[in-house]
């Protein structure tokens, strides 16, 4: 563990020629510098990602624009768009077949909530109701910067998963589920309308 | 090539198709953009005429819409001779009139040949039941295939000789018709931090009153 090292130790050893790191830091920047985001798009912030992964902005200098085709290749799914009720179960399902580790970003209004789509019939209020979300990015759309900036937050976050321990990242844990049931589409509505077990809501308490 | 009048359209049409209705139907608004209103038996004969015939060609539908009409009543002032005081006088008397609600496919057909249009046609259903039945112009208009599932869809008229009326929009095991006035969405509020109008109303009927606590604006679920 790198931690464990003594900083002034390691910095002299480096001037010696001589490189230490763990394991963990090893894996976790492999990781972290070669993630592949599952290749959909749901509304106009697609168009915010596309622009992300062109020239101008460039994804690839923080190692994520092998855009996938297939799930099961994918490290990571970018929710970026308007989650219509009749698409969750579809989202929910390629969030099933990725491969752990997986994240999400949930990209967008619609995306953390449903935006300005929130109070009408077809669209789902958050795709966090059904699977567990990374790093959220406000917006309408957000811009290139905004994905780019939870870019690296998520690498951020990778960076800090411990491999052993108490505390040790959440895919490593046989208890951890990696998949959710995908809801079923109902008479009136999505059913269940959110997952319990994923979908935690801050209790607003209203101040006296 | 100027267009004729929708009048002269509506006599031309009657005197093609026997047996036809059409009346045509006044609009108010600024828009002033008044249509025809078929007679659902013969509004296929009365669309093939207007896409066929050689002055009109109306050959282009453009659009298609639906527009749900509910029950409505209606004063009407009616005079009414009455017997006051031994003495026989004209009396004004309103009565209110129940006009029954419908659903309406309203279509806009322009012509591409002669490059003018729209000449906007619109068919009535007899009442806002589930099932209620319009026929379908798709076999005249291919553009109105999907356009019609999606009346269909959120209105749920069915389109009688459309060659695949499923749902579009929304999934085939949903039941309701979101389009529809009475319509009410599945009661799913989440905490809003500054609702307002329909969503306020939402509100009130999620939160616990405190009204010793809250005061005279506070939101409060209203008494009764």
């Amino acid at each position: 563990m790198t931690e464990q090292i003594d900083e002034g130790l390691r910095n002299e050893l480096q001037r010696q020629g001589i490189w230490v790191t763990s394991m963990q830091d090893l894996y976790n920047w492999g990781r972290r510098n070669s993630i592949w985001p599952l290749q959909f798009g749901l509304a106009c912030c697609a168009i915010e990602m596309i622009a992300t992964a062109a020239s101008r902005y460039d994804i690839a200098r923080f190692g994520g624009e092998v855009f996938r085709p297939s799930p099961r290749q994918a490290d990571l799914m970018i929710v970026a768009g308007t989650v219509t009720k009749k698409m969750a179960p579809q989202i929910v399902r390629l969030y099933n077949q990725m491969p752990d580790p997986k994240y999400v970003i949930s990209m967008g209004a619609c995306a953390i909530s449903g935006g300005p789509f929130k109070q009408g019939y077809n669209v789902l209020k958050g795709i966090d109701r059904y699977i567990p979300v990374d790093v959220y990015i406000p917006g309408c759309p957000p811009r290139p910067e905004a994905l780019l900036h939870a870019f690296m937050e998520l690498q951020r976050k990778i960076d800090g998963q411990k491999l052993t321990g108490i505390t040790k990242a959440e895919h490593l844990d046989p208890g951890q589920p990696s998949e959710f049931p995908v809801p079923a589409f109902g008479e009136h509505d999505l059913e269940p309308v959110a997952n319990p077990d994923v979908f935690h809501p801050p209790k607003m308490e209203r101040q006296s | 090539m100027a267009l004729e009048s929708l009048e002269e359209i509506k006599l031309r049409a009657e005197a093609a198709v026997p047996g036809a209705q059409i009346r045509v139907i006044p609009n108010p608004s600024p828009a002033n953009q008044p249509s025809l209103l078929l007679d659902n038996e013969r509004a296929s004969a009365v669309a093939t005429f207007l896409r066929d015939d050689p002055i009109l060609r109306l050959d282009y539908c453009s659009n298609v819409t639906g527009v749900d009409w509910l029950d409505r009543k209606v004063k009407k002032t009616i005079k009414v001779k009455k017997v006051i005081d031994g003495e026989e006088k004209e009396v004004d008397e309103t009565k209110e009139e129940l006009v029954p609600g419908y659903l309406e496919a309203v279509y806009h057909l322009f012509s591409i040949t002669h490059k003018h249009g729209p000449v906007v046609i619109r068919m009535r259903t007899a009442n806002r039941a589930r099932g209620t039945r319009l026929p379908s112009l798709t076999p005249i208009y291919r553009s109105a295939e999907f356009q019609e599932r999606e009346i269909f869809d959120l209105y749920g008229v069915h389109f009688e000789s459309h060659p695949d009326l499923r749902r579009i929009l929304m999934w085939d095991e949903f039941v309701d018709h979101p389009m529809r006035k009475d319509y009410r969405e599945p009661d799913d509020y989440e905490y809003e931090p500054t609702p307002h109008d329909d969503v306020l109303e939402k509100a009130k009927q999620h939160y616990t009153a405190r009204p010793e606590l809250d005061g005279a604006e506070s939101i409060r679920p209203q008494a009764g």
